[in-house]
C-alpha cells in the first residue's frame, strides 16, 4: 500500500493492522493442517501492545517531513524490538514490556541549564500538537523499518529549561527498573542506558520526541511514554522510556560506546561507507521485503542534516 | 563387574534409529510449517539462519557426545547412530550455508567473497562448512573400508576443528548477550575434557595390566 502525502486521511486511519489481523484470522481459520498442528502456541503468540498502547491520541497534525514509503506492519513493528532491558531477543520486549508502568512518569531535566525541570509526561503532552511523522528506522543490524511515529519536536521540551550557552551536548537516561525489566538483571549493557546528541542535532526540526505509533499510545516495548527519534542516526541512537535530559559540555558516553567504542562511535550516523567492523552497512533489509536495498547516507535525510557534519572526516568520527 | 549394559535388539535398535531420524527432521518441518504459515516474526530469513545454525551447532554436539557418553554408559550401540546425527550436523549446515547465498545475498558472488575475505564470522563458518565436506563425503560404509578404520579416523577427528570453528562463529558474530555462544563452548570444552579424562583412565589401566 503506497500513501501520497498528499491524500487527507492520516495513515493511522487507514491502518495495516486491521487488515493484517484479518488475514492471520484468514490464515488460521484455513489450516495448514500438519504444519499448524506441529507448531504450539509457543510461535503464534501475538506481539499485543502492552501498557496504554493502543489508546487513541485523538487528531493529529501531518508533517511535511514524513516520507510516503509503505509502512511496516503494527504487529512487526511492536514485536521485533531492541530493547535490552526486557531482553536480548527481538521479542522479548514484547513479551515481558507490560510489567513497567508509564503512569505516574516524569522527565527530569537538568545540568548546564537556566531553569532545570521535572516535567510529568501528561505535560509533555501539551508542550506542542502532536504530529505523525513517518520516518526510516535504520538499525545497526542491517534492517529497517518505515514506522508511523506521533510526537513532537523534541526542540519544543528542550526549551522550556533555557540551556546555558556552554553547553554543547544533551545526554538522555532512560529507565532501569530490575523489578520490572529483567533484561537490567544480567550486565549486558551498563545500565541504565545512556545516549547523547550534540545540542544541534537534538534541536534540529527532524529530531522527534515520540509518545505513540499509528495514532495511538506507544506501545511500552516502543519506549513508553516517551522515546527520542533520530531518523539519519542508527536505532540505538533513539533512546526510549527517558527519565533524565541533561545539558552538558562533555561528549557524554553511550552504552554502546562503552560497551564496544570500535564498533559504536558517538556520532552513529547512518553511513553505507563505514562498514560495522563486523559486518557490511552497505545495504540493509527492509522488513517485509525479501531482496535486501541500498542503504542510503544519513539514512535518506542528507538534504535536511548533511551540513550538521560538514568538514568532519565521518570515517573517522562515526 | 559391571551389570551388563542395555543393548537394542535388531528391531528396537530400528525403532531408535527411526525415532532419531524423525526427531532431526523436525525442526526443519518446524521452519517449513512455520514458513507456511507467516509465523516466523518480522525477520524470516534471519529466523531461518539462527534456526538452521543453531541446529547445526546442537547436531554437531550430539555427535561429539556420542563417544563420551559411550565410555559412560557402556551402550556401545550408540555408536550406530553417530552417522546419522553427523550427516543431519552436516545437512542443517548446508541448508544455513544455502540461506545465506540464496537469501540474506541473494546469490551477490562478489558480496559474498567479499565477506568470507572481509567478516572474520563469515570466514570461520565457511571453513567450518569446508572441513565438513570431507568427512560427510567419507562417512559411507564403502569409503570407510577404502580408507581403512585407522586413517578414516584420523581424517574424522576433524570434527573437532568443525565444533570449535562453529563456536567461534556464532561467538564472533553476536552483538553482545554471549549466554547462547558460552553455552555451546561449554558443552564442547566439556565433551573435549571427559574424551580426555577416558583417554588417560585407559591407558592407565592398559600400563597396569601391562605390569
Amino acid at each position: 500500500m503506497l500513501i501520497k502525502r498528499q491524500t487527507d486521511i492520516v495513515p493511522s486511519e487507514i491502518t495495516p493492522r486491521a487488515l493484517f489481523d484479518s488475514r492471520r484470522d484468514f490464515i488460521r481459520a484455513a489450516g495448514l493442517g500438519v504444519g499448524a498442528a506441529l507448531l504450539g502456541a509457543g510461535l503464534s503468540g501475538e506481539a499485543r501492545a502492552a501498557g496504554y498502547g493502543g489508546q487513541s491520541l485523538g487528531l493529529l497534525l501531518k508533517s511535511p517531513l514524513s516520507t510516503d514509503e509503505k509502512l511496516n506492519d503494527y504487529k512487526d513493528i511492536t514485536s521485533y524490538c531492541n530493547f535490552y532491558e526486557f531482553g536480548t531477543d527481538k521479542s522479548d520486549p514484547s513479551r515481558n514490556a507490560h510489567r513497567m508502568s508509564t503512569r505516574p512518569w516524569t522527565v527530569s531535566i537538568e545540568g548546564m541549564v537556566q531553569k532545570p525541570k521535572t516535567l510529568a509526561i501528561e505535560d509533555v503532552l501539551k508542550l506542542a500538537p502532536l504530529e505523525e511523522r513517518i520516518y526510516r528506522l535504520r538499525c545497526v543490524e542491517a534492517w529497517s523499518m518505515v514506522v508511523p511515529w506521533v510526537g513532537l519536536p523534541l526542540s519544543a521540551l528542550l526549551k522550556q529549561v533555557e540551556p546555558l550557552g556552554g553547553a554543547k551536548y544533551v545526554e538522555f537516561t532512560t529507565l532501569a527498573d530490575p523489578k520490572t525489566m529483567p533484561g537490567v538483571r544480567s550486565a549486558v549493557l551498563d545500565w541504565p542506558y545512556v545516549e547523547g546528541l550534540r545540542i544541534d542535532e537534538a534541536m534540529h526540526p527532524l529530531t522527534l520526541l515520540a509518545v505513540g505509533l499509528y495514532g495511538e499510545v506507544l506501545p511500552n516495548q516502543n519506549g513508553a511514554p516517551m522515546r527520542l527519534v533520530v531518523p539519519w542516526k542508527y536505532g540505538f541512537k533513539s533512546a526510549k522510556s527517558i527519565v533524565k535530559i541533561r545539558f552538558t559540555d562533555k561528549e557524554p558516553v553511550s552504552s554502546w560506546t562503552r560497551a564496544a567504542a570500535r564498533e559504536y562511535g558517538f556520532y552513529s550516523n547512518v553511513n553505507p561507507e563505514v562498514d560495522h567492523p563486523r559486518w557490511s552497512q552497505a545495504r540493509e533489509r527492509r522488513i517485509g521485503e525479501f531482496t535486501k536495498r541500498k542503504t542510503l547516507m544519513f539514512n535518506g535525510y542528507g538534504e535536511q542534516v548533511a551540513s550538521l557534519y560538514a568538514g568532519m572526516d565521518l570515517k573517522k568520527q562515526f | 563387574m559391571r551389570e551388563r549394559a542395555f543393548s537394542p535388539d535388531r528391531v528396537q535398535f530400528a525403532w531408535i534409529w527411526r525415532a532419531v531420524w524423525a526427531a532431526c527432521l523436525l525442526p526443519l518441518m518446524l521452519l517449513v510449517a512455520g514458513g507456511l504459515r507467516d509465523a516466523l516474526g518480522a525477520n524470516p530469513i534471519e529466523h531461518i539462519t539462527r534456526a538452521t545454525g543453531d541446529w547445526t551447532l546442537r547436531l554437531l554436539l550430539l555427535t561429539l557426545a556420542v563417544t563420551p557418553l559411550r565410555q559412560l554408559t557402556g551402550w556401545h550401540w550408540l555408536v550406530r547412530l553417530r552417522r546419522t546425527l553427523g550427516l543431519y550436523a552436516f545437512f542443517y549446515g548446508s541448508l544455513h550455508l544455502a540461506t545465506y547465498v540464496w537469501l540474506d545475498q541473494f546469490f551477490d558472488w562478489p558480496g559474498i567473497v567479499a565477506d568470507i575475505v572481509k567478516r572474520p564470522f563469515v570466514t570461520l563458518g565457511f571453513a567450518a562448512f569446508v572441513l565438513m565436506l570431507p568427512l560427510a563425503i567419507t562417512s559411507t560404509n564403502g569409503m570407510i573400508r577404502r580408507l581403512g578404520g585407522r586413517s578414516w579416523q584420523r581424517l574424522h577427528r576433524a570434527v573437532y576443528a568443525v565444533g570449535v570453528l562453529g563456536v567461534a562463529h556464532y561467538w564472533w558474530l553476536v552483538k553482545k548477550d554471549l549466554t547462547e555462544p558460552i553455552a555451546y563452548a561449554f558443552v564442547l570444552a566439556t565433551l573435549f575434557a571427559l574424551r580426555l579424562w577416558h583417554g588417560r583412565r585407559m591407558r592407565r589401566t592398559l600400563e597396569a595390566q601391562a605390569a
